[in-house]
């Protein structure tokens, strides 16, 4: 399977998850756009891992080359958790202030 | 077309229709759920791509913990859909051409670059997506970031709970 594919693909859901941030007001949803990137780019970085994987097999047998990159796509997903994590509480503090997960509210911060 | 390029292309075009199904579905919950599945056609990717862990871990923490998470609180909040103030169109319109010109540009670029010409992804080969080997790598050579995940996930916790409390 060519690279490209993969890139296309992961391209156009990285687009998708940006036109829902830019397009929406509900934070969650604004929110769940910005897992949408984040798994976009954990798809590519496994993509190209197997693509290094099989360069890597050319040049010598039993290698393990690209590797490194799923354990950053690992470290992704844990920091993706304990982001998520925070990110909803700030959420429900919002909500239970204003009443609403209108992220226009959120230009009062400043006050 | 082999059978891998047919499952590639159906993943594909499952996951980009649950991907826009996430933006145009007014309820937010439809939207959760429209997005668990873009997380499992994700998770399909993987196995195509023999990366048995992360599809696991993906499918356990994405589609598992985190959506769970995100269902509670719409389900706490009790968001409606009449509610939910919509932009302007012209809002609307200029995220979409600002998301279109992006990929378009991207898209593009990626068609020009010679680097990755005749590059091919190893699918259903290759051992590196094997929870042996990555756990192997991961204690010897990410011990210590994978230590200090565990101090990030203490302090997201205490964070949240304070947050919370507030």
């Amino acid at each position: 399977m060519p690279i490209q594919y993969y890139i296309f693909l992961c391209l156009g859901l990285f687009s998708i998850g940006m036109v829902g941030v830019l397009t929406r007001r509900n934070a969650i949803i604004v929110f769940m756009c910005i897992e949408l990137m984040l798994n976009a780019v954990n798809l590519l970085l496994v993509a190209f891992s197997k693509m290094y994987h099989a360069i890597g097999l050319q040049t010598q047998a039993g290698s393990l080359a690209g590797i490194d990159a799923q354990i950053f796509v690992f470290f992704i997903m844990v920091v993706a958790a304990a982001e998520v994590s925070v990110g909803l509480a700030i959420i429900v503090m919002m909500y239970r202030n204003v009443h609403s997960v209108d992220i226009n509210f959120l230009n009062r911060l400043k006050n | 077309m082999s059978t891998l390029e047919i499952l590639f292309f159906a993943l594909s075009a499952f996951a980009l229709v649950s991907a826009i199904m996430v933006l145009v579905s007014k309820n937010p919950i439809h939207s959760v759920l429209w997005l668990i599945l873009v997380f499992f056609a994700i998770s399909g990717h993987y196995v195509l791509l023999n990366a048995q862990f992360l599809a696991i871990v993906n499918i356990i923490v994405y589609a598992g913990a985190i959506m769970v998470l995100f269902l509670f609180v719409i389900m706490l909040m009790n968001v409606k859909e009449d509610k939910e103030p919509q932009k302007k169109l012209w809002v609307k319109l200029v995220g979409v051409v600002a998301g279109g010109s992006f990929l378009l540009l991207l898209v593009a670029l990626v068609k020009q670059t010679t680097q990755i010409e005749g590059k091919q992804v190893l699918l259903k080969d290759g051992v590196i997506g094997l929870i042996h080997p990555l756990g192997q790598v991961l204690f010897n050579d990410f011990v210590v970031p994978f230590e200090i995940s565990s101090v990030l996930f203490l302090s997201a916790m205490v964070g949240a709970v304070i947050i919370g409390k507030k």
